[in-house]
């Protein structure tokens, strides 16, 4: 079993695998429980500045996105910060971390976008042992509206002026949480690091509406026929959140910065993905609250196995190692020619290639006698979509025609790498020497 | 107290709870959730094999498609515009040699999209809606007559009525439906399915059944040629094969199709006397329908007995398996010889058979099988044939009807004598009537 062991801004859990700020961890009874069940790490639900607590709803807080066997594609809310007294909470931590030392808690945090609630709040979570805190900039939800969450998020100059609050009075490890409603992920990122954050976490939930209900004519979740934009998590925003990781991972101004990826993990593979792109740990929310903290132990046995066949001894031989192939489209090499091979053992004969291909593609897959789908690669481009609509893997694959062949699409050779940036048809095209 | 035991024939030997069990739905129906996920295993094909097997060609990955998407109701409409007894076909198609046995995933991984039982959950929904979805066209003021209210002639009769015809349906039955009413097993169609489906088809209106009428009896092709602008022939085989074995008239030596249709008709299934012992001659649906319901009625020993090899029956394999699961031993390979007792059957001599390039040969060896009661499903033929017409191969030659005349269903030659081949050949020949008289050829 590899050791997943992970050094996070320097602070330390036995995996790499948090829970994100959430409901699952609004409680002491939530995250004792997992703790037992193996999670390496909670970040602690959102906190708000002393005083009466925030209220929420009392009907529906989550809306859901279903495939067809009902399993759970997205969750979205509109579930506020934590809704308990702040010295409550603040109890409860100290109580966790003294039983776990050895996991990572860290404590979000939303007040007022002023320095004094700031100071004040810092002040108060000081001694209750947690590792580090987290700025929580990113729900778009209800306290958007109050000025909090992500209305700070997605102005870099508040992002920035709050972290450097955080800095001057707390010596607390500080992450910066992202939201993703923001035009480029990379400007609040910047704004974090210059602020003096020591990691930013992403991304947070995405603003949205699940569904609409038609007879009622309102959007879900409904409250009393009325409904609001909610945050958006869980499987169906992962890709955009690989994306925000990778632009962030691999952008000069914000290269080196740890990140704590976040959106829609739920396997060891999601979270191994996030890594690659430089995520240092993963949190998870969705994942847990619709199959239980038990998950964890997939991600943990799953993890290792991974590791251990690649030979990696240590998570950081993991982090980041994608991120070298991130690339501008700039840079793609156009003269890498494939060419999509049908394996008529596997095929099962559905048509789906031809279809998509025929209909909405570029008519290069024939349909022969027999219900035989056959390429023609004098017209096959290589889009991936007949790879993608197969229902049966490896069965179209995509094969790559050797330097020196003719593209019988195109006539040309194929011939070294060459891209974007020097091909005849941009207007733009340097020289190459 | 009678039970499976008790010798000769005789009512009751089960008691009612089991009886109205062992006749209820051998399939239960979906559920909303069940035919969701069903319905997610559709790869949606192209040009789909499964559409290419059915006799009446529906569009089944829209169907299923939309019950994916939420409407079974509207999955009904798509299914009907195809298929008017797509309830029916639901129930009854031999699904495993014609849909689900060309769908990619039964190619792939030997598990198809549940084709039958998705059809069955659309057509249960669109039925329940309590309405029918289609409307007549402006009258026509043409008149055809339908002779047969089987799956061909209302098939027939529902299109031609869509397209503005008035329509007389025709049957010597007392009651419509055809062999989906008399011919199919009672545990196929329960809660009296092909009397509900006639009725919601004829709410078209523009359809009058005239039942306990019989053509060449109480009128003949030519009155109703004289009497209508077309005619339909839907009247399916009236006429059974005789085993042709000594003792065949011998007490208790019945036609299975016999025995379904009073099954079918039977208030109370339990009152039917059933032998101790039941012997099924044949190999197709009409000798698993007569086995596994002498079963359903407390036999103790029920055998089909078919004269060639397995490979050749007709009744589908699923149907063979329903069969030995529910008891029905299965002997293959042996003809009847002789049928022995003292007025009523007790014993069945069979010899075995061999296949030689001469064609099926009975041999010298052979077995007695106890019989209280013999089944003969042996296939049917076509009864006494309109005047003028003639036959070919077993079926109505449509060569030699007359002009005006369109023939469908068992009695006519094409396709395996199914529902839905019926219901598709009764379709085509309403487009074909509607198309002539309305000179759209």
């Amino acid at each position: 079993m590899a050791n997943l062991a992970t050094n996070f801004i320097g602070i330390r859990s036995p995996n790499p695998f948090w829970l994100a700020s959430a409901p699952p961890t609004d409680k002491e009874y939530n995250v004792r429980r997992a703790f037992e069940a193996g999670w390496g790490g909670v970040v602690w639900k959102t906190l708000g500045s002393e005083g009466p607590p925030v209220v929420n709803v009392n009907g529906p807080r989550y809306g859901v996105i279903y495939g067809a066997d009902r399993r759970v594609m997205g969750i979205n809310n509109i579930e506020l910060i934590t809704d308990r007294p702040l010295e409550v909470n603040l109890r409860e931590i100290k109580s966790v971390k003294r039983d776990y030392p050895d996991r990572a808690l860290i404590i979000s945090l939303m007040v007022p976008c002023d320095e004094d609630s700031w100071k004040a709040i810092l002040a108060r979570i000081e001694d209750t042992g947690a590792d580090g805190v987290e700025l929580n900039f990113g729900c778009p939800h209800g306290m958007a509206e109050r000025g909090m969450g992500s209305a700070v998020g997605q102005v870099p100059e508040y992002i920035e002026m709050v972290t450097r609050w955080v800095k001057t009075h707390s010596r607390m490890p500080c992450i910066v949480k992202l939201t993703p409603n923001i035009s480029d992920i990379r400007k609040p990122a910047e704004a974090a690091k210059r602020g003096g954050a020591d990691a930013v976490s992403l991304i947070n939930t995405i603003n949205s509406i699940t569904s609409v209900d038609l007879d009622d004519f309102a959007p879900e979740p409904k409250i009393d026929g009325k409904g609001t934009h909610g945050g958006y998590c869980g499987p169906a925003v992962k890709p955009i959140a690989l994306n925000m990781v990778a632009e962030i991972a691999r952008s000069p101004e914000t290269r080196g910065l740890p990140i704590s990826g976040i959106g829609g993990v739920t396997t060891w593979r999601d979270a191994a993905e996030f890594m690659a792109l430089g995520a240092g740990s993963v949190q998870v929310c969705t994942a847990a609250m619709t199959y239980g903290f038990r998950i964890v132990q997939e991600m943990i046995t799953g993890l290792s196995a991974y590791m251990d066949q690649k030979g990696f001894t240590s998570v950081d031989q993991l982090v980041g190692r994608a991120v070298p192939n991130v690339t501008d489209w700039q840079y793609l090499n156009l003269n890498y020619v494939t060419k999509a091979r049908i394996d008529q053992d596997l095929c099962i004969k559905c048509g789906r290639c031809y279809a998509a291909c025929e209909d909405t593609s570029h008519q290069a897959i024939a349909m022969n006698p027999g219900r035989v789908f056959t390429v023609k690669d004098e017209e096959c481009v290589a889009c991936n979509l007949c790879v993608d609509v197969c229902p049966v893997q490896n069965c179209i694959s995509m094969v790559e025609l050797p330097k020196g062949t003719m593209d019988p699409r195109t006539g040309v050779v194929v011939g070294d790498y060459a891209n974007w940036t020097t091909h005849p048809n941009n207007p733009m095209a340097r020289a190459a020497e | 107290m009678t039970s499976p035991q008790t010798p000769g024939v005789v009512p009751h030997r089960l008691d009612g709870g089991q009886i109205a069990a062992n006749f209820s739905d051998a399939q239960l129906p979906f559920d909303p959730h069940e035919a969701r996920v069903a319905a997610d295993r559709c790869y949606f094909c192209y040009d789909a094999p499964c559409v290419t097997a059915c006799p009446t060609a529906i569009d089944i990955p829209l169907f299923i498609r939309q019950i994916l998407a939420g409407n079974p109701e509207v999955a009904a409409r798509t299914i009907w515009d195809s298929n008017i007894f797509g309830g029916a076909c639901a129930r009854v198609c031999p699904t495993e040699q014609l849909c689900e046995g060309s769908c990619v995933r039964e190619v792939a991984e030997g598990k198809p999209v549940e084709i039958g039982r998705l059809q069955r959950f659309a057509t249960d929904a669109g039925m329940a809606t309590n309405a029918h979805p289609y409307t007549r066209a402006p009258s026509t003021g043409r008149r055809i007559a339908v002779v047969g209210a089987g799956p061909a002639g209302l098939s027939c009769a529902h299109r031609l009525a869509m397209h503005g015809h008035d329509v007389v349906v025709f049957d010597k039955r007392p009651k419509p439906g055809g062999l989906n009413e008399y011919g199919i097993a009672a545990y196929k169609v329960p809660h009296d399915f092909a009397q509900a489906e006639v009725d919601w088809l004829l709410w078209i209106g523009g359809i009058e059944l005239r039942m306990g009428v019989e053509l060449g009896r109480d009128m003949t092709l030519d009155q109703l040629r004289q009497d209508f602008d077309a005619v339909f022939l839907g009247v399916g085989l009236q006429g059974v094969n005789a085993l042709r074995a000594p003792g065949e008239d011998k007490a208790e030596v019945r036609d299975a199709v016999e025995f379904i249709a009073g099954l079918r008709q039977a208030g109370d299934k339990g009152a039917i006397p059933i032998g101790r012992s039941v012997v099924v001659i044949g190999g197709g649906m009409t000798a698993i329908d007569a086995a596994v319901q002498s079963k359903a009625l407390g036999a103790e020993n029920v055998t089909i007995v078919y004269r060639r090899d397995q490979s050749q029956m007709s009744a589908s394999g699923y149907e063979q398996d329903h069969a030995k699961h529910v008891g029905v031993r299965i002997v293959h390979e042996a003809a009847p010889v002789e049928i022995k007792g003292n007025g009523a059957v007790h014993e069945v001599q069979f010899a075995y058979t061999e296949t030689t390039p001469e064609g099926l040969r009975v041999t010298g060896n052979g077995f007695r099988l106890e019989a209280d009661q013999v089944f003969k499903a042996i296939g049917q033929t076509l009864g006494a044939l309109p005047d003028g017409a003639s036959a070919m191969g077993g079926k109505i030659d449509p060569t030699s009807l007359p002009a005006g005349v369109w023939v469908g269903g068992d009695c006519a030659p094409g396709g395996e004598d199914l529902t839905v081949t019926a219901a598709a050949q009764g379709r085509d020949a309403a487009e074909a009537i509607h198309a002539a008289l309305m000179g759209r050829n």
